[in-house]
């Protein structure tokens, strides 16, 4: 038996128009916690999901092997058949059903076809002692939190012996005690030698209990360090430094005055009132600009969006101020209504209606331009329509088609283009470029300075850093719900960017 | 400046136009199959005027909620209730003519004959009826779109409640006599004249319509389809009317009033689903919510605007009932929302909400129709009635499914 439980060697992965992973080299040492970080997209979740059997041997190139011998699977159940299970940032459990329910789901210990229910609560009771884990066997997952329901998780995944434990950002939901409560676990699973893979965007946390790091980006590993004599600055350098490949157009924009301010916007988790989505939240945007908003996964950058947008309701403090003015926003009507438009990140699931033509989703928010409480008049929506969907060099054969027939960089051009023909003051924009062809890319981005000359102010969320860089005349940075700073143009850079997203402590200007 | 088309734009531009019509086309082509098949079976009986006639007073009751049912299945609703409703529309319809109006209405209007106080009883009972069907969609509307209690919840509530209404009011009897008036609305004819005369109108009507279309389409600036492609169109239809008239209808008695009235209230509610923001709005919910929603469509207004419509519906479905049977009875309207929520779907409805249309409810409405009077023509044992009208529902439903798969909507 040598060294490492898992040798991953040379594994690249290669999705249509984009390498996820290339060439990719771990070696993950027994019994060790191993950490796993990298940027928005660098590949982290690819990896994983070779390891979990989502994509089956021969999906990829490379090989790996566990336990010196290749590993092979061919479907989901297999991974952990071989010993390897993942707890996902989300959890999968049956709230409805009890603590050892869930953990002997599908493999209830029966005796003539009937459920034993005590034999499954004496091997529950088993496991969670074994591992040292505070939970009522018993309990309705339903009734416990979120800290003790990933407790529930890693449980039955040591119920299945699993060798390898695999953690997707486990702490984003978890309060400090909780995090606490985690760790400790962490190194009980340490002693009794179960090997864990950690992946997180919380730098700190890979200092205090991972034994090595490795840092992916852009699909490919930086390098992999012993945590001990590292630092964050160290981790965060090897992090950024993406390639600037894409070319991002000209803009002549010249921001003048603040149409939009934001004062201390809070707003509140929708299940729980102490929970805050987004914290404290100040800032200003300026007709003609465009404003970046970076920060990782889950920092709460779509939910400011739509806090802007009224999704919260109520359930939020602070003011929001349109032209001086302060505005009460507590549904989409009254965004709109005030010339808050909002183009979301899911373009299928918000943005497209996608059983109508394109017509129709284009002109669906405009109506009243063109209809009276009898009619609509169908040939000046038409008209209207095919203007602005030529503005936007929409590429169809007609407008009448069902909007499924565009391409992904189309059907955005749809999305945004539904919100120009009230020309709104300001236009926020949620990974506007997710997922769509580097042409269609090029051409948004066009818009967006176009829409920002004529004075528009723009807000754009992006996951991407040189997006970022290239596109936003200043930039507000997120980490867990609030705002790091706000920096400019000038005085950004990747490093400082990642520094704030990542939650240390860093500079604040503006 | 017109636009000139080449042959092989036309050629394009018809193939296009079938495409895009697949559906009604697919439709009329399981309607005209089953037709030839009851022809052959019935030895010709089944496609005789008078049969064709009664098929289409027949299918008014049930087309009349079929209409509302459209909208609500668009907006992803569903309603139970339909049966129950009609049921207790048409109890109230009863109690008031035969009960309640005679005792009251010659006090209140000494002066006037008795049959001027039976039409002034109609009139009342319609108002009434109307209203009824009113309280009954809003009644629905606010509980679904204010309190958001789900629709398949509520209607079944409401199918037991109406039903329970409906058995106080007629204290488990049949409530009779009902005035000629009312049964006029269900039972009666236009003569042959008035019918060639409505022909003549709606034919004009089609034709002006169609060129009203193209002036305006001109004056926009659009490309226009040669003429006599619009002209053959409009043609196709007025010889539909015209056969519907001159052999159908005049084939046997004349054009039926509740059959005239299916027309009018089709042509409505055409319009309000296809010609308004408040239609283009049901058809956008029931596509996809959300997206609708951050479009600033006030979602809760419009599907309680729905279930008022289905409520109205019900009214004028549940006075056709009165005066067809011209009596109020317990039974009245027993499983019609499970006939109507069929129509539906036969007729391209969409189980997943966001389409369907008023055509093809009606068509919907005449398949149904077609195999209920069919089979009892041929004599049909009831027993395989109701097991063929299930499996025409489920293979309807199955082809839905299928064509969504091909189109990779679901």
């Amino acid at each position: 038996m040598n060294d490492y439980i898992l040798e991953i060697k040379n594994v690249s992965k290669q999705f249509p128009g984009i390498k996820a992973l290339s060439d990719v080299s771990i070696n993950i040492r027994r019994g060790g916690i191993h950490g796993l970080c990298g940027e928005n997209g660098a590949g982290k979740s690819t990896l994983m999901k070779i390891l979990a059997g989502v994509y089956p041997h021969g999906a990829y190139d490379g090989e790996i092997l566990l336990n010196s011998t290749p590993l092979r699977n061919s479907y989901i159940g297999d991974a952990l058949k071989n010993g390897i299970a993942i707890v996902h940032q989300e959890l999968a459990l049956i709230p409805y059903m009890t603590v050892g329910e869930n953990i002997y789901l599908g493999r209830e210990p029966v005796s003539h076809g009937i459920i034993n229910r005590h034999k499954l609560y004496a091997d529950t009771k088993e496991i969670l002692k074994k591992y040292d884990l505070d939970i009522p066997f018993s309990a309705k997952i339903s009734s416990l939190g979120v800290g003790r329901q990933q407790m529930v998780e890693i449980a039955k995944a040591l119920s299945e012996d699993a060798r390898i434990l695999i953690l997707d950002e486990p702490t984003s939901a978890l309060t400090d005690t909780e995090i606490n409560a985690l760790m400790r676990i962490l190194n009980t699973l340490r002693e009794k030698g179960v090997t864990c893979i950690y992946i997180s965007h919380k730098l700190e946390e890979f200092f205090r209990i991972t034994d090595t790091v490795t840092v992916l980006r852009d699909g490919m590993v930086v390098d992999t360090i012993d945590t001990a004599g590292a630092d964050t600055e160290a981790l965060i350098a090897m992090m950024v430094g993406r390639e600037m490949t894409e070319r991002f157009p000209e803009g002549k924009r010249n921001p003048k005055k603040v149409i939009m301010e934001v004062r201390n916007l809070t707003a509140y988790d929708q299940a729980s009132r102490d929970k805050k989505v987004i914290k404290d939240i100040s800032f200003t945007v300026r007709k003609g600009e465009i404003l970046g908003i970076a920060g990782l996964m889950g920092a709460g950058r779509t939910e400011l969006a739509t806090t802007i947008f009224g999704e919260f309701g109520t359930r939020i403090s602070g003011d929001i101020i349109i032209n001086g003015e302060k505005i009460t926003v507590t549904s989409a009507r009254d965004a709109i209504d005030n010339g808050i438009h909002l183009v979301p990140e899911d373009r299928k699931g918000l943005g497209l209606i996608t059983t109508q033509s394109i017509l129709e989703n284009i002109s669906l928010p405009n109506i009243h331009r063109f209809s009276s409480i009898f009619r609509i008049d169908k040939h000046k929506e038409l008209q209207e329509c095919e203007r602005l969907a030529k503005d936007m060099s929409v590429k169809c054969r007609s407008l009448l088609a069902n909007i499924n027939s565009l391409s992904g960089g189309n059907q955005q051009k749809v999305v945004i283009s539904k919100w120009l023909m009230t020309r709104p003051r300001v236009l926020i924009l949620d990974e506007p470029t997710r997922g769509i062809d580097v042409g269609a890319k090029y051409e948004i981005y066009k818009f967006m300075n176009e829409l920002a000359e004529q004075g528009m102010a723009i807000i754009m969320i992006s996951s991407e850093l040189p997006e970022i860089l290239g596109m936003s005349d200043r930039i507000l940075v997120m980490c867990e719900g609030e705002c790091k700073g706000i920096l400019e143009k000038k005085d950004a850079t990747q490093e400082i960017i990642m520094t704030l997203a990542t939650g240390m402590n860093g500079v604040h200007n503006d | 400046m017109e636009y000139i088309m080449t042959d092989n734009q036309i050629i394009r531009k018809i193939s296009g136009i079938i495409q895009l019509n697949m559906k009604s086309f697919a439709m009329i082509f399981a309607l005209l199959l089953i037709w030839a098949l009851f022809a052959v079976m019935t030895n010709g009986v089944f496609l005789a005027p008078q049969n064709l006639s009664n098929l289409f007073r027949q299918m008014t009751i049930i087309s009349f909620l079929a209409f509302g049912m459209v909208l609500i299945l668009v907006t992803g609703n569903i309603d139970l209730s339909v049966g129950s409703a009609v049921g207790l529309v048409s109890a109230v319809g009863a109690y008031l003519q035969a009960i309640l109006l005679p005792k009251i209405l010659p006090d209140l209007l000494p002066m006037l004959p008795s049959t001027s106080i039976g039409i002034a009883s109609t009139v009342i009972t319609v108002i009434a009826c109307l209203m009824v069907g009113l309280a009954i969609g809003l009644w629905q509307g606010y509980l679904t779109a204010y309190l958001g209690i789900p629709a398949f919840i509520v209607t079944l509530g409401g199918m037991l409640i109406f039903r329970g209404g409906v058995l106080g009011i007629t204290q488990g009897k049949t409530i009779v006599p009902i005035e000629d008036s009312l049964v006029y609305i269900a039972q009666g004819y236009q003569g042959r004249i008035t019918g060639i005369i409505i022909a003549i109108l709606v034919i004009l009507a089609i034709f002006s319509m169609t060129f009203w279309n193209r002036r305006q389409k001109k004056s926009y600036g659009f490309e226009l389809r040669p003429a006599y492609l619009d002209t053959a169109k409009a043609g196709f239809f007025s010889i539909l009317v015209l056969i519907y008239v001159l052999y159908i209808a005049n084939g046997y008695r004349g054009i039926q009033n509740p059959v005239l009235l299916m027309a009018v209230v089709a042509v409505i509610f055409s319009y309000i689903s296809t010609s308004t923001r408040f239609g283009r709005y049901c058809y956008a919910i029931g596509g996809n919510k959300e997206a609708t929603r951050l479009s600033g469509v006030d979602i809760k207004k419009n599907i309680f605007i729905v279930f008022i419509l289905m409520g109205l519906l019900c009214g004028v479905s549940g006075i056709v009932l009165t005066g067809y049977v011209a009596a109020g009875t317990i039974g009245g309207g027993t499983n019609y929302e499970l006939s109507t929520i069929a129509a539906c779907i036969i007729g391209g409805t969409s189980t997943m909400g966001g389409a369907g249309t008023i055509f093809g409810a009606i068509i919907g409405s005449l398949i149904m129709a077609s195999l209920e009077n069919g089979m009892s023509v041929m004599n049909m044992d009831i027993f395989w009635q109701y097991i063929i009208k299930g499996l025409v529902l489920i293979i309807a439903v199955y082809i839905d499914v299928l064509s969504r798969k091909k189109t990779g909507i679901i």
